[in-house]
């Protein structure tokens, strides 16, 4: 066996390569700059490099290649859409990240002892955050790309190992977060040992590992099915875990409350970008010809994930929770998109991915806000009157559950609107029917928090509201005026879109 | 496109104005003031640009428009944002921009002692932007953008001193009473798109020829609802009177010289809907006939100054109305006397601002009198304005007022005879009343409250009242001269040739001079030769009192529309309660109930949650059996 040196188009590589080497820069800036200055170093490096790599992506916006990097990477018009989504979202989470409240300074401390007391007294945090995060952005990027099962197998870890790290590092209540960080590892292990059997039945159905390969094998229809299926089940299982969709969710929640704030925010919006993305090309593309096989069967998770997001979330007490399980509700409505499987639906779904998400880093950028002595408040009955005393927090926060229910002149609405009828147009009348049905139950549970801040009596118990930082309040504001944009003239961007979403094969 | 050729400017400077005082906050509070008063003459100066480039261009070039972007887009229902700037919209947008400017620079000294002067200059901008977006509107939804521009920033100033509850009440009954004329705007707007498949004006001016007079008849009734809401006409007019709650600058801009002209542009501008609907037209000019008279009544018994112009406006929107209504012969005329009515009725409302700002916020004419000895300018300019309004020689009020008496006459059949006599009446009356208050605010003898020490106003507030008197004496002629409005406008219209003449303008104006006098003579009968009370007397006819309770418009509202509305929201209140709210909760119970019981799953423990994906795998699995086989 010759070794032949690959052929590699970096250009093209350049958003992903760039985030990588960001990313073991920071690594060498925890080890050789002093420990005063690392918090403002590794903010610059970081919003530098995705910046960099942002204008890297939109440089390269309507180039095509399938081998970029021999077959294993593949570019085209929804690649740079979603990693461009995914790197907006970054930026602005980037910001939340920043501020100093959210992170322990020593996460190696065990709870309650001395040593973290004296580590929370410090004041100051954890600077690996930020390299982590680049290595998970990093990724995310690869995840919708990938152009065979193993980079994108190799993807998937790069974009959770920093994930699981990032959810243990909360400077209160530090036992949840460590415990939803290892939950999260653990569930997150089985799902991707689910993943890679169902990568091996697809290698054993169609002897390739790549994309092109497998879906030749699915279109010529010459390999035993039952591989076939088998695979496409246990591959969506890991894709499914991904984004949150029920039976595969119960990881949410808990991390979801237990990480820290900011890693919530960041995870939320643009794992699922990443996810949805991945699954997006898997679905229009490899086994776009399979139809017949996973189409009702997706429809059912559809179906329960939105029924059951929505149902949960009404009776949830705590804002975080309530958001994990309208994140869950929103993957089901996403998934109406991937259903679809034409191209409106593909157009609507990438809309959606972004609006949603930035959407998210919004909300949750405003939950940061909210704090007692001890920390942040998540209790939703001490929200109760926030509206009389911050109306900034209270009346953006309201704003982003009106976009999350899909009020008209809201993001949510243009989002909700195009892949409802994207779906009915494919002819899914039922499911539209079910996403309605969800999304007006969901609005009852945004609405009760609007009514909450803004109709109750507040109660007298010291739950005070921060006076954002600079960096919040620019996330704040630029996630409300996103939000507001896509909702009133979405048009550019929708034409934007529709112009470059189109997968090569 | 530059600043010189694109309309836009002409909205965006005062909005602008609008935008920066109102986001810059007490920053602003130094030169906020200055900067929108610059903003609005700006876009005055740019206006007077577009009217010069205009003049130099032939007849049928004259009109240019502009689209910005495209707007709505979903399936056939395609409407572009585009400006439209015409003959006719440069007229209102010239009269919005110079009144409003002097207005402006009144109000810098008026609301001088105002905390919230600067929250007083958002306002003002962000109305002069609103309502140059309505008269700029190349289609009725951007016109309706416009409507509802106007109507929030009046509810806004008349509710400016909100702190008393009479005056947010006043701009309560305001913004209501407008929604109704609102609401036949909007049905109007679907009832074009449904049977003309578009709703700009270019559109449905060439669709009036293929489409049935019952659905463009339908659509007029409308549109003079939505007339009748914002120009106070009859039965929509009783919020104006309370609308003199907000300051006197506002009653001039809003309430008197613009925004209230709104419907009669609205009419003018779909004359193509009116000529093609003759019923609509009637119902046009009956409710113009009835508010004019209906007006002039209320303005006789009113002692408060603010509320006898108010009824005063009332009545001449009134003319105005009637004029559009008898067709293509009277829309010029109907515009003539809008633009003399704005400087006119403006400069008696700087007057009447003037004469409170030295009398401490005093608006009770009993309470006045001799104000002409301390107030001289004030006197002259508001005189002006009183002469212009009565309609003498060579004052603007003669030239429009008389010309759509002349058309009333001319509008052929008993109608006309009716008409005519009903506008004489209207003069006669309006002569009675408009002496009544030059009485007894600046002749007689003094009947101040003790401590009051009139004065004249500051020069930042005669010179604008200034500038309007000379509009008042000018305007007039300088419109009607070689017929140049007529002119000007008549390339929009489609005339169908002469009419018939009645009676001879000369005659007319005869005519209308005599009622004049008769009313100037019986108001100073009534007032010159015996002393006023300073308070209304108490003992008078029932006709009086009728009349002083405004023709019982406010009892005839609440009877017919508050009280029954009252009874249907609590009747619905209660079936919401019951049954809407009733099955809501059994939802949420449900949902509720449900969603507890699926919470139980989430009990915390991994070995559970990863039980479930295992289940959840092996349901996958089985479920891809079931669909293959």
């Amino acid at each position: 066996m010759t070794f032949t040196s690959p052929v590699l188009s970096y250009t093209l590589l350049s958003p992903m390569l760039i985030l990588l080497g960001g990313a073991l820069i920071g690594v060498l800036v925890e080890a050789f700059v002093s420990k005063a200055k690392r918090p403002i170093v590794q903010l610059t490096l970081a919003l530098g490099v995705l910046t960099l790599a942002l204008f890297q992506v939109w440089n390269i916006r309507g180039e095509q290649s399938l081998t970029p990097a021999m077959g294993s990477i593949i570019i085209d018009g929804p690649a740079v859409l979603l990693q461009g989504s995914i790197l907006i979202i970054s930026i602005i989470a980037i910001l939340l990240i920043a501020d100093t409240e959210h992170f322990t300074a020593l996460p190696a401390a065990l709870p309650g002892s001395e040593e973290e007391r004296r580590a929370i007294a410090m004041g100051t945090q954890v600077t690996e955050v930020y390299p982590l995060t680049l290595f998970a952005v990093s990724g995310m990027l690869m995840f919708p790309v990938a152009g065979d099962l193993i980079t994108l197998f190799v993807a998937l870890e790069m974009l959770s190992l920093p994930l699981y790290l990032m959810a243990g590092l909360s400077r209160r209540r530090r036992l949840a977060s460590q415990e939803s960080a290892l939950k999260y590892f653990l569930l997150g292990s089985f799902s991707s040992a689910f993943f890679l059997f169902g990568a091996a039945y697809l290698y054993g159905y169609s002897g390739s590992l790549d994309f092109a390969g497998i879906q030749a094998s699915v279109i010529g229809g010459s390999g035993n099915d039952v591989l076939l299926l088998i695979g496409i089940a246990f591959l969506s299982i890991g894709l499914l875990f991904k984004v949150g969709a029920v039976p595969f969710h119960s990881w949410a929640p808990d991390v979801y409350q237990g990480a820290p704030t900011p890693v919530t925010a960041f995870m939320a919006a643009a794992t699922k970008v990443a996810a949805f993305g991945a699954m997006l090309r898997i679905y229009y593309t490899v086994f776009a010809n399979a139809q017949w096989s996973w189409s009702p069967v997706l429809t059912a998770i559809a179906v329960i994930t939105m029924l059951l997001g929505s149902l949960v979330a009404v009776t949830q007490r705590d804002v975080k929770r309530m958001l994990a399980y309208s994140s869950i509700a929103h993957a089901g409505f996403l998934l109406t998109g991937v259903i679809a499987l034409n191209k409106s639906g593909l157009d609507a779904t990438i809309f959606y991915l972004f609006a949603y998400g930035i959407t998210t880093v919004g909300a949750f950028a405003v939950v940061t806000l909210v704090r007692d002595s001890s920390g942040e408040v998540t209790d939703l009955n001490r929200w109760k009157g926030l509206g009389k005393r911050s109306p900034f927090a209270a009346s953006t926060f309201a704003f982003f559950l009106l976009a999350f229910a899909g009020i008209p002149l809201t993001s949510g609405f243009i989002g909700k609107f195009s892949i409802f009828s994207a779906a009915y147009e494919s002819g899914a009348t039922g499911l539209v029917l079910v996403a309605i049905f969800s999304s007006a139950l969901a609005a009852f549970f945004y609405i009760r928090v609007i009514v909450l801040m803004f109709f109750s009596d507040a109660s007298e118990d010291g739950t005070g509201v921060e006076i954002p930082s600079i960096l919040t309040r620019s996330a704040i504001v630029a996630s409300a005026a996103i939000t507001l944009i896509l909702g009133v003239y979405p048009t550019p961007i929708i034409d934007f879109i529709s112009d470059l979403a189109t997968f090569i094969r | 496109m530059g600043i010189s050729t694109s309309l836009v400017y002409l909205i965006g400077l005062p909005f602008a104005g609008a935008a920066i005082l109102l986001l810059g906050g007490r920053r602003t509070d130094k030169w906020g003031h200055l900067l929108a008063t610059a903003l609005s003459g700006s876009s005055f100066a740019l206006g007077a640009y577009h009217l010069i480039q205009m003049v130099n261009r032939p007849a049928e070039m004259r009109p240019t428009s502009q689209k910005l972007f495209e707007w709505i887009s979903v399936g056939s229902f395609n409407v572009d944002a585009g400006l439209l700037l015409d003959q006719l919209s440069i007229c209102f947008v010239l009269l919005i921009t110079g009144v409003g400017t002097l207005i402006h620079i009144y109000s810098i000294a008026y609301m001088s002692e105002d905390r919230d002067r600067r929250r007083f200059f958002a306002y003002l901008n962000l109305f002069i932007a609103a309502m140059l977006l309505l008269v700029l509107g190349d289609s009725y939804l951007s016109l309706y953008v416009g409507w509802e521009g106007v109507g929030l920033a009046s509810y806004l100033l008349i509710g400016f001193w909100n702190q008393k509850p009479a005056y947010a009440t006043a701009s309560k009954k305001a913004f209501v009473m407008n929604r109704v004329g609102d609401m036949g705007l909007s049905l109007a707007i679907m009832i074009a798109f449904a049977t003309m498949g578009t709703v700009s004006f270019s559109g449905v001016a060439e669709q009036a020829h293929h489409t049935s007079e019952a659905a463009l008849t339908a659509m007029g009734v409308m549109l003079l609802v939505a007339a009748a809401g914002k120009s106070a006409q009859f039965p929509l007019q009783a919020w104006l009177g309370d609308a003199m709650a907000g300051p006197t600058p506002v009653s001039a801009l809003i309430h008197a010289a613009t925004m209230v002209t709104a419907g009669v542009y609205l009419i003018t501008r779909s004359n193509f809907v009116f000529d093609a609907a003759p019923i609509a037209q009637l119902l046009v000019v009956i409710v113009g006939a009835i508010t004019l008279i209906f007006g002039a009544l209320i303005g006789t018994a009113k002692d408060d100054i603010k509320k006898a112009l108010a009824a005063s406006t009332m009545s001449q929107i009134g003319y105005m109305i009637l004029a559009t209504g008898l067709g293509p012969i009277g829309y010029a005329f109907a515009i003539m006397h809008l633009i003399t009515h704005g400087f006119f009725k403006a400069g008696m409302f700087l007057g009447a601002g003037s004469v409170m700002h030295g009398m401490n916020d005093e608006v009770n004419m009993r309470k006045y009198g001799a104000l002409r000895h301390f107030m001289p300018i004030t006197f002259i300019t508001f005189g002006i304005g009183y002469l212009a309004i009565l309609g003498v020689p060579p004052f603007a009020g003669f030239y429009s007022k008389d010309m759509i008496i002349e058309s009333a006459f001319n509008s052929g059949g008993v109608q006309a005879i009716i008409l005519g006599s009903l506008t004489l009446i209207g003069a006669a009356i309006t002569a009675f009343y408009m002496t009544r208050v030059m009485i007894l605010t600046f002749a007689g003898t003094k009947r101040w409250d003790e401590g009051v020490e009139p004065h004249e106003s500051p020069w930042l507030m005669w010179l604008p009242m200034a500038v309007l008197a000379v509009g008042s004496v000018t305007s007039g002629y300088l419109l009607y001269h070689d017929k140049a409005l007529y002119k000007w406008l008549s390339p929009l219209f489609e005339d169908h040739g002469e009419h018939e003449e009645l009676l001879k303008p000369i005659v007319v104006s005869a005519l209308a001079l005599t009622m004049v006098a008769i009313g100037v003579s019986i108001a100073v009968y009534k007032y010159m030769r015996e002393n006023v009370d300073s308070i209304a007397p108490a003992d008078v006819s029932f006709i009086t009192k009728f009349v002083r309770k405004d023709l019982m418009q406010d009892q005839f509202n609440e009877k017919f529309f508050m009280r029954p509305g009252q009874l249907l929201t609590k009747g619905l209140v209660k079936t919401e309660d019951v049954v809407v709210d009733g099955s809501v909760r059994a939802v949420a119970r449900m949902a509720i109930g449900s969603g507890s019981g699926l919470r139980g799953l989430q009990n915390g423990f991994v070995r559970s949650y990863a039980a479930l994906i295992l289940i959840g795998a092996l349901a996958l699995i089985a479920a891809i059996w079931v669909v293959v086989s």
